[in-house]
């Protein structure tokens, strides 16, 4: 046991004093966090939009300001005639302009159809699409709070319904993903580096003289990482709540208690990787290709796994993320309880179980 | 007691070491002198238990180094040719971490690394990787000692270390054999085998020979004879086509001549490189020395 505390207070010595291994653990999950978070959305906000107006009645300034007041449109320039339309969009300061028919209000009044042109800069076409559905959707909200009431108007509805994520954030999908990307590659990266730079360094040599064990060498390595990672979870799941106003609905204590689950996995995994790997270069390469790549495409994070064909759909079942995604996505996001994931986290303990037993069992208790 | 009996190990198939059987007794200083890839490092990794010998056995104390790996452990100090101590460690740190890894404390064996510690104990605080490579060595020695073993083993300590510290370093070493530990050391240095007990010469993983430097070179089988002055480079030259010349080497400012005949004067010799080169040497018999012997067993 004291030879275990000494093992462990001497990690914590390592990882304090490389301030490599600091900013790869807690800089790089935050950078990504908010980078994937940000960047990597599918929703709009604040677009810079223009308006001829050639009604000017109630009826168009009431449509704009309902445009405004959503959020995702910013009134950046008015204009007068059609001949400003072309250079302001080739310009780039708006991304879109409307054009309101003169007469709006008494055309809507009378004939129950009144016109609206919507032009987009469609140099990002994906861009261009997105908004002009928002517009869209804009408008129809606009004319379904207007036939309120009214017996004979046409009623359009455009309303989509999204289950769970009703305003299509795509931080929601994100968070879940990241975190179990993080945690993989941070947690068994680390783990088999700092086992790697023992064997570079040939203190490996001299612990094996010792007589240390190799599970208090693996527990040893394990526990240090485990409190980072942890708190590094921690970190990100309040980094969602806080910046991009995820909800948490199921029980906090249970993501966290899954989170940690996960976390054991991951670093035991990369003790099974050090076990293979006799460099540093070499650890941190089995890391990249054998997590990032299937935990990124295989996981379901990005693609979803019922489109894949059905020889990856079953080997989508071996990778940890799979499991742990869908164990978070519903803690988090559906809100559900113990009962509908149980199935997943015993996975997740069988693979555990089953990397730890494999790297006591591999790890050499003698040079090669 | 250390007992080596034909110990063969080979990497895929190409042998590292030969039929090796040697005794080391309690509180005997053995040295392993041989050059690079003579199978030292192969060596000292079998009796320390890292590596399984393809063939032969080996015995600490009569503990077997493959199967009671465990025990010996315990009972043995190592100190590798790298050195291998944690450089982001200050010189305390790694100290007494080794301690506490054998179960023991700084404390408890203080009297035993007292003399040596002292030295770099002023820079205790001082991170491992910035020390020079003698107080590196220093240090090495210290965490391989904190747990009093009863044998050690130190692999090339002296390698890469300055002259002045490679002299404290086996002054040390003399103490701590002189507290009765046993201890195995290898170097490339062959004038630092005339400090141990008894010496093993090692050519690429055959053992030349085995006794104390002093009857090594007393078993010499040659009269030799040191040469001095004039061009070296061509005398040599011209030695190496005299008929009667069993070996002639240089020795930084001589050379070592050995003759194919017991009985021959020096004016003769003399004479003959002045016939050949024209330049006038100055001939003396002297006594060989380690390297001498191991260049004479390696032909």
């Amino acid at each position: 046991m004291k030879k275990l505390r000494a093992f462990i207070r001497k990690e914590f010595y390592h990882i304090g004093r490389d301030v490599r291994t600091l900013i790869v653990m807690f800089g790089i999950p935050i950078i990504q966090v908010l980078l994937f978070g940000y960047v990597l959305t599918n929703e709009i906000k604040d677009v810079n939009i223009a308006v001829l107006d050639l009604a000017k009645d109630n009826e168009s300034e009431k449509l704009i300001n309902k445009l405004v007041s959503s959020g995702y449109f910013q009134l950046s320039e008015s204009i007068a005639s059609y001949d400003e339309v072309d250079e302001l969009l080739k310009s780039g300061r708006v991304k879109e302009v409307l054009i309101i028919e003169s007469g709006f209000a008494a055309k809507l009044e009378r004939d129950k159809l009144a016109h609206i042109r919507i032009i987009a800069d469609a140099s990002d076409p994906n861009n261009a699409n997105m908004i002009v559905n928002y517009t869209k959707g804009v408008i129809a909200g606009f004319l379904t709070e207007m036939n309120a009431g009214s017996a004979n108007a046409q009623a359009i509805s455009m309303k989509p319904k999204m289950l769970f994520n009703p305003e299509m954030k795509g931080v929601y999908m994100f968070i879940p993903g990241i975190l179990t990307l993080i945690l993989m590659l941070i947690s068994a990266m680390i783990t088999s580096i700092s086992i790697a730079r023992e064997k570079e360094l040939g203190t490996m040599e001299v612990l094996l003289v010792s007589p240390l064990n190799p599970i208090q060498i693996i527990i040893g390595k394990i526990l240090p990482y485990l409190v980072l990672s942890f708190f590094n979870a921690f970190l990100i799941i309040l980094l969602g709540i806080f910046v991009f106003e995820i909800p948490v609905l199921g029980s906090f204590v249970l993501l966290m208690a899954e989170s940690l689950l996960f976390i054991i996995l991951a670093l035991s995994i990369g003790i099974f990787i050090s076990t293979v790997a006799k460099s540093q270069q070499v650890a941190i390469m089995i890391s990249l290709v054998a997590l990032m790549l299937p935990t990124i495409l295989l996981s379901g994070f990005i693609f979803p796994i019922d489109n894949m064909p059905l020889v990856l759909q079953r080997v989508s079942n071996i990778i940890p993320a799979k499991w742990f995604i869908i164990i978070i996505k519903n803690v988090m996001i559906k809100g559900t309880g113990f009962e509908y994931i149980w199935k997943e986290t015993l996975i997740l303990v069988a693979m555990c179980f089953f990397f730890i037993a494999v790297s006591v069992k591999k790890f050499k208790i003698r040079l090669e | 007691m250390l007992e080596v009996s034909e110990i063969s190990k080979n990497y895929k198939n190409i042998p590292a070491l030969n039929k090796i059987s040697f005794n080391v007794g309690k509180g005997e200083m053995f040295g392993i002198i041989g050059p690079d890839g003579a199978g030292k490092t192969s060596l000292i990794r079998i009796l320390t238990t890292l590596l399984i010998p393809n063939s032969g056995y080996a015995k600490l104390d009569g503990l077997d180094v493959v199967k009671d790996f465990k025990k010996i452990r315990k009972k043995i100090g190592y100190m590798p040719s790298k050195f291998s101590l944690y450089q982001d460690l200050s010189v305390y740190e790694n100290l007494s971490f080794f301690a506490s890894v054998f179960g023991t404390t700084i404390d408890e064996n203080y009297d035993l690394i007292k003399d040596i510690y002292q030295q770099i104990e002023p820079f205790a605080n001082r991170l491992a990787g910035k020390l020079s490579g003698g107080m590196k060595q220093k240090l090495a020695l210290s965490c391989a000692l904190i747990h009093r073993p009863d044998f050690l083993f130190l692999d090339e300590p002296t390698t890469g270390v300055d002259a002045v510290s490679r002299k404290e370093f086996w002054q040390m070493l003399a103490t701590l054999k002189k507290l009765g530990i046993s201890i195995l050391v290898s170097t490339p240095y062959m004038d630092e085998a005339t400090l141990c007990d008894r010496v093993m010469l090692i050519q690429k993983g055959n053992a030349l020979t085995i006794d104390s430097p002093a009857a090594i070179t007393a078993h010499f089988p040659h009269p030799m004879w040191s040469i001095k002055g004039g061009s070296l480079y061509k005398i040599k030259k011209v030695l190496e086509g005299y008929e009667f010349t069993h070996s002639v080497n240089s020795f930084g400012q001589d050379l070592h001549y050995v003759d194919k005949r017991t009985q021959i004067n020096i004016t003769e010799i003399r004479n003959f490189i002045q016939s050949k080169t024209g330049e006038l040497v100055e001939v003396n018999t002297i006594l060989p020395n380690i390297e001498d012997c191991f260049i004479e067993y390696s032909r």
